[in-house]
């Protein structure tokens, strides 16, 4: 019992210490999630009195084109946040499993950059990047001939998509590195030689030794970026704002526009509960497998 | 001789992708440098036009958006701090009824995205009249920070050696000048990190300054830049000499305590 129980001893005055923090985070975080939720039941404009739906919000997000599209797009921007960065990643994960590498701290820093800088200035310097004249992908395809390659890329229906996603790509591939690269340096050296032993060749030995020593690392990565994609809203609004057509609406945007541009505040709330539900069980999930693995 | 193969792919790896993560960056420094209102293309270089960034503070009014983002930036850290090392010392240091379920609530809390709260947040503040004021930016943010806070300052209190805290005890110090004198001081980079972690999440937040704020003062520097691209579109040198602007104080932070963003943001993830 002793030995299960938390460290310390049983004091009542560890409420105390709890209060002002739970207080603050109680009025700002919890009950606004339950807020939402009470919303979320409503038709309501954000000003007459709302009128109960019961779950009709919900069933919208199944049954209405644009919301189901909006969805979609953030699975797709998983894709494009969290399984491509993790793949380039493990790419590295991979080369450097029994090399020595001089000089990784500088790498690191330079890899973890693009995690520092505000979403909005990334957006911003991306739609620069993205420009149709003047644009460095545009410039650079005409300066080598490939003029004809030029595309509008944030303006166009079926770039559009994954254009956001590659800035997503180049934010996060740099995180993957950094957990991989520390994570492949504590795989004991001995596991190698056994597999070396055994006649593995590099990709017997990437599935047999590195990628279940990873196992928890790609778990980190796996969250982290994916709750980043679930919840994307700088990167849209600034580039394309949903455009063109609805064809860049995520979830979190569409929370923003119904809300406070399109009076549907039941709607909005709706999916705000949806997000933080996809969030909690992709979470869970990514946990629990990790573990599963580590039993195994 | 393999080895020898593998170092070079290493390398080559970790070249071209450090490559692909500097040269936007190195591109929206160079676009900011370029001569003001020409037709450039983004990253070439024309000169060296420093005055881009005043002509860019003024017109786009950046001092104030940065007083406003320091100003919510330093309320949201020393207050979030205060409050996860209160919190975090009774969850990493005491035993009390419902110390588990009230745990899980704090990270049930680390896994609730601001886009899923803001919106009633918005219409409560407008009810107690406290939207467009710095209450606004500073209390949401200070609730997601407290739950980060929390979690990551429980962890501290429980790596810290039970004799230390028991010899204070033995001395007949109390919890609170334990906390404060025995225990904190060992803890100063756990803290620091956590500092510089609110604080650049505080620093680059928009969706809360977007909804909350329609007050040009109150803009933060985020938003002040969103609105500042929506009306110079075309003028890639002022544009880019606001993202620097914006960009600069976080990315000076990060330079220098790289570890402490590193470690803090790996181990961000919720760990069942």
């Amino acid at each position: 019992m002793t030995a299960l129980a938390p460290p310390g001893e049983p004091r009542r005055i560890a409420y105390l210490y709890l209060l002002p923090g739970l207080v603050i985070f109680g009025a700002f975080v919890l009950a606004p999630l339950a807020h939402s939720a009470w919303l979320s039941l409503f038709s309501w404009d954000g000003v007459t009195p709302g009128a109960w739906t019961g779950l009709d919000n919900y069933q919208a997000i199944v049954s209405d084109p644009r919301l189901r599209a909006a969805f979609l797009h953030a699975f797709v921007l998983v894709g494009f946040y969290a399984v491509l960065p993790i793949a380039i990643g493990l790419l590295l994960a991979a080369a450097m499993a029994r090399t020595r590498v001089r000089g990784l701290a500088l790498f690191r820093t330079v890899l973890f950059l693009p995690q520092v800088i505000a979403l909005v200035v990334v957006a911003v310097m991306w739609r620069m990047i993205y420009a149709p004249d003047g644009g460095l992908i545009n410039e650079g395809l005409r300066a080598i001939g490939l003029g004809g390659l030029a595309q509008n890329w944030l303006g166009s229906f079926s770039l559009a998509l994954p254009s956001v996603g590659l800035i997503g790509t180049w934010v996060m591939y740099g995180l993957a590195m950094v957990l991989f690269t520390a994570g492949v340096q504590k795989i004991s050296p001995s596991l190698y030689d056994a597999a070396r032993m055994d006649g593995a060749g590099p990709v017997r030995e990437f599935f047999a030794v590195t990628l279940p020593g990873l196992r928890n690392e790609i778990a980190v990565a796996l969250t982290l970026t994916t709750i980043q994609a679930l919840r994307s809203f700088d990167l849209v609004y600034i580039t394309t704002g949903g455009g063109p057509g609805d064809s860049t609406s995520v979830p979190a945007f569409e929370v923003y526009n119904r809300a406070f541009r399109g009076g549907d505040v039941g709607a909005a709330s709706a999916i705000g509960v949806c997000i933080a539900a996809l969030i909690f069980v992709l979470t869970l999930l990514i946990n629990r497998i990790a573990e599963r693995e580590a039993a195994r | 001789m393999i080895d020898r193969r593998e170092q070079a792919l290493t390398y080559l790896l970790l070249g071209v992708f450090s490559l692909i993560a500097l040269v936007p960056i190195a591109g929206i420094l160079l676009t900011a440098l370029q001569a003001p209102g020409e037709v450039a293309s983004f990253g070439a270089f024309n000169g060296v036009h420093l005055e881009n960034f005043a002509t860019a503070w003024d017109e786009g009014n950046f001092s104030q958006y940065l007083r406003s983002s320091v100003i919510v930036g330093v309320s949201v850290v020393v207050l979030s701090t205060l409050l996860s090392i209160l919190a975090g010392y009774a969850f990493g240091m005491m035993r009390f009824r419902g110390d588990q379920a009230l745990f899980y609530l704090f990270l049930l809390g680390l896994m609730v995205p601001l886009e899923s709260t803001v919106v009633p947040l918005y219409y409560d503040l407008r009810d107690l009249g406290l939207t467009d004021t710095y209450a606004a930016l500073i209390f949401p943010q200070v609730g997601v920070s407290v739950a980060f806070g929390t979690f990551w300052m429980r962890a501290f209190f429980r790596s810290v050696p039970r004799s230390l805290v028991e010899a204070a005890r033995l001395d007949g110090s109390s919890s609170w000048s334990t906390l404060w004198r025995v225990v904190l001081p060992v803890g100063r980079p756990a803290v620091l990190t956590m500092m510089v972690l609110v604080f650049m999440w505080t620093w680059n937040e928009f969706l809360l300054a977007l909804v909350m704020v329609s007050d040009e003062s109150l803009r933060t520097a985020p938003l002040g830049l969103a609105f500042f691209s929506g009306r110079n579109t075309t003028d890639f040198a002022l544009l880019a000499a606001g993202s620097v602007i914006v960009a600069t104080p976080v990315v000076v932070l990060y330079v220098f305590l790289q570890r402490h963003f590193i470690r803090g943001m790996l181990s961000g993830a919720v760990k069942g």
